[in-house]
């Protein structure tokens, strides 16, 4: 099923992978948190964060994580879907480098993080039913070239289709949406004048630049 | 003006209000009751803050914050003016949150504080449910909790900034079944809205049609099926909400 949707909001998930669970641990049951996640967590990448080839540092920022991750776009309305036939509102997938300022906490909503323009760089769209073993891909991070993070979709607590179940239980996910699979927390880091690359086999890779700030009272 | 967008007979009309009932962008003069009532904006991004008021944040016995409390909702959760909400039926803790939300008029950048209203375009009400059974200490409050569809109604009318000339002094309550239960004013924000735009602005830009819902005074309750809720701001308009099992 392939749509010419408009580009839609972009749904971002957070510990929905094993390393990142594991790693964080005991730190789930503590203070702010206090108990492990059970829902899925979600973040939104706004519209103004939906860019392409260049991400320009905040003001103030010398560092920015790259996390990589691979969206579902959406083909039509979805409300409470199950988890048997959950994929087929699945239109395309799309790599995503979800760009970040560092914060170690996810205790509140990751505005200021996650939500400044460009931050959202996303590479060409495949229609889904033209991606054989999702679950088996692999992402790959690189900075100038070397591989600083590699990671197999294999390692997702909710594998795609729980996880589109799960989050259209709760809200509905339109055509033209897209709910990413959920990115590693903490990952590699970039800054101004690097060269970041995700590449998953079978796509087009997903090239960007980390640029300077702009400078103050400079028009971005 | 007061504006409005509205379905009459199958077909999205622009309304403005004149001496209580709506004109049509046609020149038809239409009681309001007559209509359904859409959102009086379809909203960008839309910005909540929580704790923004410090009554509200003692009530939920947080301390006010150092920076606005921001988190983002998608359009799902948008509904306009006399919708149905629906009450999940594991709830235990639903409640209203009545708040002013600010319509952003022009793309807006590192705006400072004392420039701020030259982007806003108007006001509306919002009533921002919380479900608070599903509250979960990650990025919260968690869209499960805040971001359910239909359950943030806005509306009935976007009000024009110029008519509004002081909206730091605007008087909000709510009524559930018209009993009031929720009272306060916008006087008592901990971010008033020139520092909400300057804050936002300074992160990323703005653009017209973004809202922003500046939070919420003390008074919650927990609202069941069958229950009505209007949430009204002084010279913003009274948005009726209807709460039904789902």
């Amino acid at each position: 099923m392939q749509t010419s949707s408009p580009q839609g909001m972009v749904y971002g998930v957070i510990l929905n992978d094993r390393p990142t669970l594991d790693r964080l641990g005991p730190a789930l049951s503590q203070p702010p948190y206090n108990a492990p996640p059970k829902a899925p967590i979600l973040y939104i990448k706004p519209y103004n964060t939906h860019a392409g080839a260049a991400v320009r540092l905040p003001r103030g920022a010398e560092r920015v994580e790259v996390a990589a991750t691979l969206g579902l776009v959406i083909g039509r309305d979805a409300t409470a879907l199950d988890e048997a036939t959950a994929m087929d509102a699945v239109a395309g997938l799309r790599p995503i480098l979800d760009v970040s300022l560092p914060n170690p906490s996810v205790y509140r909503p990751p505005v200021r993080e996650r939500c400044f323009d460009g931050s959202c760089p996303m590479g060409g769209t495949l229609p889904y039913a033209a991606v054989a073993g999702l679950e088996a891909l692999t992402l790959r991070t690189l900075v100038n070239g070397t591989v600083v993070a590699e990671r197999s979709l294999s390692d997702l607590v909710r594998p795609p289709a729980r996880l589109l179940a799960e989050v259209t239980g709760f809200m509905t996910l339109r055509a033209g949406d897209i709910l990413h699979l959920g990115i590693a927390l903490n990952g590699p880091q970039a800054g101004a004048g690097d060269r970041v690359r995700l590449e998953i086999d079978g796509f087009a890779p997903l090239d960007i630049a980390i640029e300077d700030a702009a400078a103050e009272g400079e028009t971005p | 003006m007061k504006r409005a967008r509205i379905l009459l007979d199958g077909t999205v009309h622009a309304a403005v209000e004149e001496e209580g009932l709506l004109r049509l962008s046609d020149g038809r003069l239409i009681a309001p009751e007559a209509v359904d009532w859409l959102p009086p904006v379809e909203p960008r991004t839309v910005f909540a803050l929580g704790l923004n008021y410090a009554d509200h944040a003692k009530e939920l016995a947080f301390k006010a914050p150092e920076t606005p409390l921001v988190f983002l909702k998608g359009p799902n959760t948008i509904a306009g003016h006399r919708a149905s909400t629906r009450r999940p039926a594991d709830a235990t803790f639903m409640h209203y949150e009545c708040e002013l939300a600010v319509v952003i008029g022009r793309t807006a950048r590192d705006v400072p504080r004392d420039r701020a209203y030259e982007v806003v375009a108007g006001y509306s009400v919002a009533n921002d449910y919380a479900i608070r059974d599903y509250l979960e200490n990650y990025y919260r409050p968690n869209l499960r909790v805040k971001n359910r569809d239909g359950c943030t109604p806005l509306g009935p009318w976007l009000v024009d900034a110029a008519d509004v000339p002081d909206p730091m002094n605007l008087s909000l309550r709510t009524l559930v079944n018209g009993r009031v239960t929720q009272e306060g004013s916008t006087r008592d924000m901990i971010f008033d809205v020139p520092h909400l735009i300057a804050y936002l602005s300074s992160i990323m830009t703005l653009s017209p049609g973004d809202v922003i819902l500046t939070g919420t005074p003390e008074g919650l309750a927990d609202v069941v099926p069958g229950d009505t809720v209007t949430t009204e701001i002084e010279g913003i308009g009274s948005l009726v909400n209807h709460i039904v099992a789902g």
